[in-house]
């Protein structure tokens, strides 16, 4: 499974030599790559920056003016050039909201797919290099939970921490339930890819050298096999991370993420659907355009790097 | 073949059991049922006494034991919320979404077969490249973000005439009339009793109620089965056989359906079946969007409520139809298929 260019050497050295070859020439050779990059950039930026950025602070009560409520946007009939893209039924401007909106996707999809990460790393590290009833018992494990579907293994994480959480502090700790639902449902495919990308490089010579010369098992698995394992998890990684804004947006959505105090873009969506049926449509259909562009552009990211990392398509 | 059916078999129920261990730690170790069930002057002598009498006090393999054999009688207790069996509520609620399920796949299977076929024939037509472009979209489309399109184009618009940028339509309808055209958003509509199951399949009204759920549910898993389809043809029509086939001067009709549309049926036949438990899952999300008095909309209430008792019944009734359904076409896929069930057989095996 080791892609091509990634055989041996640092993090550093080989960012250097990707830059110099392949990857940076089929990134710069796909047009439709480049525009995701710049969406995907864009987006990551103005939701890192949205405080600075966005043209209103929509969550100080003190700055919104309830007179400017259902505004429609700006280009369209009695709309506001203040206001971009409209305001919602509490007259806060959308375009900031959704910035902030996306802010909270994406730090809960970018915390939701390292925990996935991590506990797939580990677990399939572990498992491929140490082998044994260890591993019949976490591919087994991994097996069952893929009988069952992601979204409902998240939705019913989430129900059960609700259950647990005393109800004062349910919102407190929303955005880290949604990471720790969303994460814990999503392990299995790193921990398959990282398994059998470890049982490959277990076998070869410099596993073998290094421990002849006594180096721990845990140093190999980490300074050796890891860094040659990474290729795929890289791009598993990018694909799980437009599936996780999506879960997160979903389960946003569905009433059991995060509150309206916080809105991430699926609450946004799921507050202005309520405004839907007596025709204020931008109020929903924005914050679900970002949520589709942003996965969209992430999707594609994921694709390329995908297609890109596989030296059979070289 | 029997053994690689007893293999399965025994492989479902483990996973079963497993599913029904994760849901007997949940139902007894969140929440406290006695404090669930008792009144707050219970003194605390009242509650030892019951938990005692509701064998609370059993070691967990006993308990773990009687709420398996309570499962397998169909009894998961009492909603917290509903003050009711969890069992009726299920039964109720289950026809509706079998129902749904059942139009979104056949939409699924039916356009999306005949869509593939279409693009794989015609590779370079403009059309098809529409309809590929289109398709990448569809499985980019959250399935709540599809719902609410759809409610917002064929029932929110067209019912009101809203902002006159429906000049598409009103162009060829006017307002009444496409009012009259527009369809319905929420609810079943009218159902009909067949003993316990209440079916919306044998109504006008329930027909209209089903098209825009049905096609919410269906497009991400038509997108799949029309690209598997495409892609599947386009590996067949360069075998050997087809050329052959031609060259006996069989017409297209036949090369196409009878030989080569065949040959790409058996992955579709497996993904088609695997594909039914997410439409089950991915239910949840539409049977919420569009207020369809389902299981899932149930599920959702529970965990949005933290009705443990509803919760660990979905779990394992979900996870004993993915079971069923894994089970299914694992069997019937050896049986069309006799290589995969030598190879089968031994690595399950092994």
């Amino acid at each position: 499974m080791s892609a091509g260019g990634l055989s041996a050497g640092g993090l550093r050295d080989r960012w250097a030599r990707l830059r110099a070859s392949d990857l940076y020439y089929s990134f710069r050779r796909s047009p439709t790559t480049v525009a995701a990059t710049i969406v995907t950039l864009v987006f990551v930026l103005g939701a890192v920056f949205a405080p600075v950025l966005a043209p209103h602070t929509p969550f100080v009560p003190a700055s919104i003016d309830i007179n400017d409520a259902f505004k429609p946007p700006a280009w369209s009939e009695g709309g506001d050039w203040r206001y971009l893209l409209g305001t919602d039924n509490q007259g806060r401007d959308m375009l900031s909201t959704i910035m902030y909106g996306g802010r909270i996707s994406i730090m809960v999809g970018f915390a939701a797919v390292a925990l996935a990460m991590f506990i797939g790393i580990l677990l399939g590290l572990s498992s491929g290099y140490l082998g044994g009833w260890y591993e019949a018992a976490v591919m087994r494990v991994a097996d069952v939970q893929l009988t069952i579907p992601a979204i409902l293994l998240a939705l019913l994480i989430d129900g059960v921490a609700r259950a647990i959480l005393p109800a004062n502090t349910k919102e407190d700790y929303a955005s880290l339930v949604l990471v720790v639902a969303i994460g814990l449902a999503s392990w299995p495919q790193y921990a398959r890819v990282v398994r059998s990308a470890t049982l490959v490089e277990k076998s070869k010579d410099y596993v073998a050298a290094a421990r002849v010369i006594g180096v721990p098992s845990p140093a190999i698995m980490l300074r050796h096999i890891l860094p040659n394992v990474l290729g795929p998890v890289l791009v598993i990684g990018t694909l799980g991370l437009a599936l996780a804004i999506i879960a997160e947006a979903t389960l946003s959505f569905l009433g059991v993420g995060l509150p309206p105090t916080s809105p991430s873009l699926g609450t946004l969506i799921r507050v202005g659907n309520d405004f839907l049926f007596s025709g204020e449509w931008w109020i929903t259909l924005f914050p679900a355009l970002a949520l589709v562009i942003l996965s969209l552009a992430v999707n594609l990211l994921g694709d390329w790097l995908r297609d890109a990392l596989n030296p059979k398509l070289r | 073949m029997f053994a690689f059916v007893v293999n399965r078999m025994l492989q479902a129920i483990g996973v079963m059991l497993v599913v029904a261990l994760v849901a007997f730690v949940i139902s007894t170790y969140v929440g406290d049922p006695i404090n669930n069930m008792v009144g707050q002057e219970a003194t605390h002598e009242d509650r030892a006494q019951l938990r005692k009498d509701l064998g609370l006090d059993d070691p967990a393999p006993v308990q773990f034991g009687r709420f398996v054999a309570d499962a397998l009688q169909g009894n998961f207790g009492i909603s917290y919320q509903m003050k009711r069996p969890v069992s009726r509520l299920i039964v109720e609620r289950l026809p509706a979404t079998l129902e749904l399920v059942f139009v979104a796949a056949v939409i699924a299977l039916a356009l999306g077969v005949i869509g593939g076929v279409y693009t794989g024939l015609r590779r370079n037509a403009v059309s098809s490249r529409a309809i590929m472009t289109i398709s990448l979209v569809g499985v980019s489309l959250p399935t709540f973000v599809i719902g609410i399109l759809l409610i917002y184009l064929f029932a929110v618009l067209p019912k009101g005439c809203i902002h006159g940028f429906y000049l598409f339509g009103q162009l060829l309808f006017t307002c009444a009339e496409l009012a009259a055209i527009s369809l319905p958003s929420f609810g079943r509509g009218d159902t009909v009793d067949i003993g316990s199951w209440q079916s919306g399949l044998f109504t006008a009204d329930g027909w209209r109620h089903l098209i825009l759920p049905g096609i919410t549910l269906s497009l991400f898993n038509l997108t799949l089965i029309l690209r598997l389809v495409r892609s599947e043809m386009m590996e067949v029509l360069r075998t050997d056989y087809i050329k052959f086939a031609r060259a006996r001067g069989l017409t297209n009709r036949a090369v196409h359906f009878g030989h080569a549309l065949k040959n790409t049926l058996v992955p579709v036949i497996t993904i088609a079946g695997i594909q039914i438990g997410t439409l089950i899952a991915f239910s949840t999300i539409t049977e919420t969007v569009f207020q369809w008095p389902g299981m899932g909309l149930l599920f959702i209430q529970s965990v949005q409520f933290a009705d443990v008792p509803i919760m660990t019944a979905y779990l394992v009734v979900a996870a004993l139809i993915f079971v069923v359904i894994n089970f299914t076409v694992d069997v019937l896929y050896a049986a069309i298929d006799p290589r995969l069930r030598a190879d089968r057989a031994a690595t399950g095996r092994a």
